[in-house]
């Protein structure tokens, strides 16, 4: 049997290690941590991109890779950070759900999207389909994220995450989209962010915490 | 796209004028005199041209066309037929009485700008226009709900008061749930073919349960519009909030639209209507006249009177319309082409006389600030031009010959009398208790509009302040004038209308041109050889006889002149509050249809010093059906809102749920 070549190789442990990343960014409640881990994540896949570039020679993938670099290994980061020192906001509380239990829903998460995989990998044709079952993983997994936190930031780092594993998951199965609708993306993610840093402040102005239980306060019919 | 003239075209072309002024209007927002002096005449003599065209129309050909408007793949397609061209004068001869009369209408600092409110009444107009001339479903719903929302802008012109606001939502609510019904009627009606133009449906063949299902629909959506018992509730709110040109154009005109939308939908689209369809629409549109009109008999506000007055008349026209269908279904086309023509008549008569009415209530209310007929009286003497004029549109709407109401109603009656040729049994033996029920609604219209009359205009002022009411300026006596004319003219010379609307009928029965009257000058109807009706005969003999009688009142009472307070009878120091009161006028029918009623009375104690009696009349069908229904909604809008949690992560745990719900299914 053929050893797999050696950029496939590299690509499944990026990919690999981008689910750990999922994993670990699950149970990780230092904010500051997130962050950290989100730029972790941005940078793999910056290199994962630049994999599949060199593999299939697709230029338009170079430009997204430096889009990448840029956006979500430096700027987000960045903002995100001046956000949380800002907002003084370092840690997150209790988690919805405690973070074994988490960890276990995870794992189904992660059983289910291979599942889920198998037969659409079976239908793309390109090199990298192996790591489609770990695209939807991650994302499904940063939905998850989203739902077990309580504090907003924490919220806003695992929705880029999520962006994160759709712009893997395109990757795998078709060698990312097409340029403008990446470039739309990247720009949709940029200004969210602006909105919602807007946004927490506003919150903490309104109940003096990012904390959003008291929003709960605000639905109409008791 | 080169432009040629059709009659199409030019009625378009109206109707873009009329967005145009209206847009005009928001030149100078603030100005009264720009909108007033200006903008609205240039709108009513848009109508006049408008009116023009299609009655020229008539008798021309179908015409199509596509407008270069719309979504992608779905373009507006228009059409003017002969029933097209019939509303289109409605609406253009009703405007041009309401345009003028409002231009002297409005004031300032009454609620919404004049600009904003020339731009929504005349984006109503266009937008009635434009339901008359679509021939696709998508064209029609567009058209229908610019006019409900434009009519619902200018029912809330005043919408600091809340009682106005909530009557502006009851209207938006009805017309709502009306228009999602006729949307749905349009689905069944495309066949399966997924064609939306009038074309492919006229050319779908449904089965007869389908196109039950798609008149059903259509029943419901038109019937919600056009106020048919027991979906009239919003009528009576609606009417009083508007201002009076406002209320004038949606009795005169709106509610009219809904009968061109059944008539285009029963005879046109569905292809053949089922002969018992029309017996449901009978039923509801009698049900519909005798509810309005004992309603009518007992308000106190002239507005909502004439309101409950409208819900009486539209029911009138449903009963034409239904028998039309009974005939159609019943293959007795030349009878249907009679119960038609009485339909159309009575819109036209409608449109004219309802309008001549809401008017004058506008003038009234506006020298006076009073709606209510508790304290207004005598007006005859301080408003001479509006009371007269009223007056024409009183007579019609009793249904006095020789004005226009009369032709309708002896029409429809002739077209009862010929129910006994349908082939059922039973229904050949119910109908004419139908006449009966018209002829009880049709007389007590009557005495709904001496009360109307009578107290408003007549016998002495009930307050002080009545005294100094302004009679209406020169542009609103104009309106009125014209409408008034309208109705004379409707009513000397059906002959000479009849023959103009015959299209109509030939069109949608599929019909050769039948003959109206041996003469000019006397009506007769098809396949009668028995009742024919002279309107100018008995005109002339009118005016003879009331002649005569002035004549010899003259010669015999000369000497004796003598000019003393209104029905004072030769009594010293009759006072106002001796005279008979709306209230106290209205309640005979408050008696005799007491079960129909929901009152509540507050009687005085025979030892108060200072009694007082009130008595306010409600609408059983509040209590009986809307409050139930409003309660099972809220129920449900409760339940359902328990899904509202408040708490961001179950949001995300039901898009979360979806979508593994959703990609299992994929797997």
């Amino acid at each position: 049997m053929n050893p797999l070549p050696l950029d496939l190789q590299l690509l499944n442990a990026c990919a690999s290690l981008l689910l750990l990343l999922s994993f670990s960014m699950l149970a990780q409640r230092r904010v500051v941590n997130l962050v950290n881990l989100l730029a972790l994540q941005g940078a793999l896949l910056c290199f994962a991109t630049v994999l599949v570039a060199l593999r299939t020679g697709q230029a338009h993938l170079y430009l997204s890779a430096a889009l990448t670099l840029a956006l979500k290994v430096i700027g987000l980061p960045l903002l995100l950070h001046r956000l949380i020192r800002r907002l003084g906001v370092y840690w997150d509380a209790e988690p919805v759900i405690n973070p074994s239990g988490t960890m276990l829903i995870g794992l189904l998460i992660v059983v289910f999207s291979f599942g889920l995989a198998q037969p659409l990998a079976a239908l793309a044709s390109t090199a990298t389909r192996s790591t489609l079952g770990i695209a939807i993983a991650v994302i499904l997994l940063a939905f998850l994220a989203m739902i077990t936190r309580r504090k907003a930031m924490s919220q806003v780092v695992a929705f880029l995450s999520m962006e994160n594993g759709l712009f893997f998951g395109a990757m795998s199965a078709t060698y990312g989209m097409p340029m403008v609708v990446e470039l739309g993306v990247a720009l949709d993610v940029l200004v969210a962010m602006l909105v919602l840093g807007v946004f927490f402040f506003q919150i903490r102005e309104q109940f003096d915490s990012l904390d959003l239980h008291h929003l709960e306060s605000l639905k109409e019919v008791e | 796209m080169g432009f040629t003239f059709s009659y199409l075209n030019g009625c378009l072309a109206m109707l873009l004028a009329w967005g145009g002024i209206g847009l005009a209007g928001l030149v100078r927002p603030r100005s009264v005199e720009f909108a007033g002096r200006t903008l609205f005449p240039l709108g009513a003599l848009c109508g006049a041209a408008l009116a023009a065209l299609a009655v020229a129309s008539l008798a021309v050909p179908a015409e199509q066309t596509v407008l270069p408007l719309g979504l992608p793949g779905l373009p507006f397609h228009l059409r003017r037929d002969a029933l097209s061209s019939a509303f289109l004068a409605l609406l253009g001869a009703t405007s041009v009485g309401v345009s003028l009369f409002a231009a002297g209408y409005f004031r300032r600092g009454e609620g919404t700008a004049p600009g904003l409110l020339c731009l929504e009444y005349h984006v109503f107009l266009a937008s009635m226009g434009f339901v008359m001339l679509a021939d696709d479903a998508y064209a029609f719903m567009v058209g229908w709900e610019c006019m409900a929302l434009s009519s619902y802008f200018l029912v809330t012109t005043q919408h600091r008061i809340p009682e106005i606001r909530s009557a502006g939502f009851l209207y938006l609510l009805v017309a709502h749930v009306g228009a999602i019904s006729i949307l749905l009627g349009f689905g069944v009606l495309q066949g399966g073919s997924w064609q939306f133009t009038f074309d492919a449906m006229r050319s779908a063949r449904l089965d007869p349960a389908w196109a039950s299902a798609a008149f059903g629909l259509a029943l419901f959506g038109f019937g919600a519009k056009a106020g048919l018992v027991p979906l009239h509730v919003w009528l009576p709110e609606a009417h009083p909030a508007a201002p009076s040109p406002v209320s004038a154009l949606m009795s005169g005109v709106m509610l009219k639209t809904a009968v061109y939308g059944m008539l285009r939908v029963c005879f046109d689209l569905v292809g053949a209507p089922q002969w018992w369809w029309g017996l449901i629409v009978l039923g509801l549109g009698l049900g519909s006249a005798f509810y309005g009109v004992i309603f009518a008999a007992v308000q106190t506000d002239m507005k909502r009177l004439l309101a409950w007055s409208s819900i009486e008349n539209l029911g009138v026209i449903f009963a034409g319309l239904g028998l039309a269908i009974v005939f159609r279904g019943s293959n007795l086309a030349p009878l249907a082409a009679l119960a038609l023509m009485a339909t159309l008549y009575h819109c036209l008569n409608h449109a004219l006389m309802k309008s001549i009415l809401f008017l004058g209530t506008g003038a009234v209310l506006h020298a006076t600030g009073e709606r209510n007929l508790g304290r207004l009286g005598g007006l005859i003497h301080r408003m001479p031009w509006i009371a007269w004029l009223t007056l024409v549109g009183v007579l019609a709407i009793a249904g006095l010959p020789p004005l226009n109401g009369f032709v309708s109603e002896w029409l429809l009656l002739q077209s009862f009398l010929f129910a006994g040729r349908v082939p059922e049994s039973f229904v050949n033996m119910l109908l004419p208790l139908g006449a009966a029920v018209v002829a009880l609604c049709t007389a007590l219209a009557g005495y709904v509009m001496v009360k109307f009359f009578g107290v408003i205009f007549l016998g002495q002022p009930r307050e002080p302040t009545l005294a100094q009411a302004p009679d209406g300026g020169i542009l609103e006596r104009l309106g009125l004038l014209w409408l008034a004319l309208g109705c004379l003219a409707l009513g000397v010379l059906p002959v000479q209308v009849i023959a103009m609307l015959e299209p109509v009928t030939r069109e949608l029965l599929h019909l050769p041109a039948l003959s109206w009257g041996s003469r000019w000058w006397l009506l007769a109807p098809p396949a009668a050889g028995q009742a024919s009706y002279g309107p100018l005969a008995l005109f002339a003999l009118t005016l003879l006889v009331v002649f005569i009688a002035l004549l010899a009142l003259r010669v015999s009472i000369r000497q004796r002149t003598r000019r003393g307070p209104a029905w004072d009878c030769g009594f010293a120091r009759l006072d106002p509050r001796m005279q008979d009161t709306a209230e106290g006028f209205g309640q005979p029918i408050r008696h005799i249809f007491e079960p129909f009623f929901a009152m509540h009375r507050e009687l005085p104690s025979p030892f108060d010093a200072a009694p007082r009696y009130r008595v306010a009349v409600g609408d059983r069908l509040w209590t009986l059906l809307y409050e139930p229904l409003a309660g099972i909604v809220r129920a449900a809008a409760d339940r359902a809102a328990r899904l509202q949690q408040g708490r961001i992560a179950t949001y995300l745990l039901y898009s979360f749920v979806t979508l593994i719900v959703l990609l299992a299914l994929v797997l």
